[in-house]
């Protein structure tokens, strides 16, 4: 069985088609504002923790990806599903 | 052989009574509301997703809903050509379930927009629109926080003439002023290949009666009359 429990942090982030007026409006009218115009580009996004039961890290991730695929997590149309750190508990 | 239609009742359906009201006692169809985990498409001929925040649009709007037994009912309904109408929230979770092609995203505005707009007609083709005109302009509620059109296959759209509706000014002029939500192409609801499905982000049953439209417009009936006359064909 299953060895040893996995801590995976995925965000799920609009694809560059796909405008993003929450991270537009965060550039625009707060950190521009505020003096900050070295900021080039923001993307907002979803950001989910997940802790499950796998036999290594490789093992782990797989079993995200094919779970967020199976029940669309993430909308293939709009968004791109990143994994951003995966950990040993 | 009596026509029954079913308004499939989710976690967060707030719209549900007023499609039911429209149905039974406007346009005087029997008409039924059903909990989503109840929903048996055998027992009807039509059915109506309505809108609200189905299972509290966690995630994003319409995908938990997508995934009820309420949806594999309905597809069941779709393959057999029999109508499937998607209301706001409703057309979200047709998106979800990818019944319908594209995806509804946060208005631009990053408001929540309530107000009476108008839509113009594109194609009068389909079991919802058949008592339409192409090119009329009609005047119709939305209330809706997530409501932006994306799709990445905007050609195959326009080709497959899917584009049931498109945001306009009174005078069915396309303007950016008149897309409340910064939708793609000024798109306000789109139909399946096939024609039975359709998803619009406005609400026909808020637009149903003279006395609810600041004009004393009946606007939203057609949709319903249209559904109606072409389940009695079928």
């Amino acid at each position: 069985m299953y060895q040893s429990e996995f801590e995976i942090e995925i965000s799920l982030e609009n694809k560059p088609a796909a405008r993003d007026p929450v991270a537009e409006t965060i550039k625009r009218d707060l950190l521009a504002k505020k003096g900050y115009d070295l900021i080039s580009k923001v993307r907002s996004g979803q950001y989910l923790r997940i802790i499950l039961k796998a036999n290594d890290e490789k093992d782990a991730k797989e079993i995200v990806t094919s779970m967020c695929n199976d029940l669309r997590i993430f909308n293939p149309v709009t968004q791109n599903l990143n994994i951003i750190n995966v950990k040993k508990l | 052989m009596t026509i029954k239609i079913a308004v499939v009742q989710f976690p967060g359906a707030n719209c549900d009574l007023d499609a039911m009201h429209v149905l039974n006692n406007v346009i005087g169809v029997e008409t039924s509301l059903v909990w989503h985990n109840h929903f048996k498409e055998a027992e009807f001929d039509g059915v109506i997703l309505p809108g609200g925040f189905a299972f509290g649009d966690y995630l994003r709007a319409g995908i938990i809903a997508a995934h009820s037994p309420a949806l594999d009912q309905a597809r069941i309904m779709l393959k057999d050509g029999r109508p499937i109408l998607g209301i706001c929230n409703g057309f979200q979770i047709l998106t979800e379930a990818e019944f319908l092609p594209g995806a509804l995203l946060q208005n631009e505005s990053l408001k929540f927009v309530c107000k009476w707009i108008n839509i113009r007609v594109e194609n009068n083709k389909t079991p919802f629109t058949h008592k339409m005109k192409n090119g009329d302009v009609l005047a119709i509620p939305v209330a809706h926080g997530e409501g932006r059109y994306f799709t990445d296959n905007l050609k195959e759209l326009e080709e497959n003439e899917q584009i049931v509706f498109k945001y306009s000014d009174e005078n069915g002029k396309y303007t950016q002023n008149a897309n409340p939500n910064g939708s793609m192409e000024n798109i306000a609801g789109i139909c399946n290949l096939e024609r039975n499905c359709m998803g619009l982000m406005p609400h026909p049953e808020r637009a149903s009666e003279a006395i609810l439209s600041p004009k004393s417009t009946t606007h939203g009936k057609l949709f319903f009359d249209s559904m109606l006359e072409f389940i009695k064909r079928r």
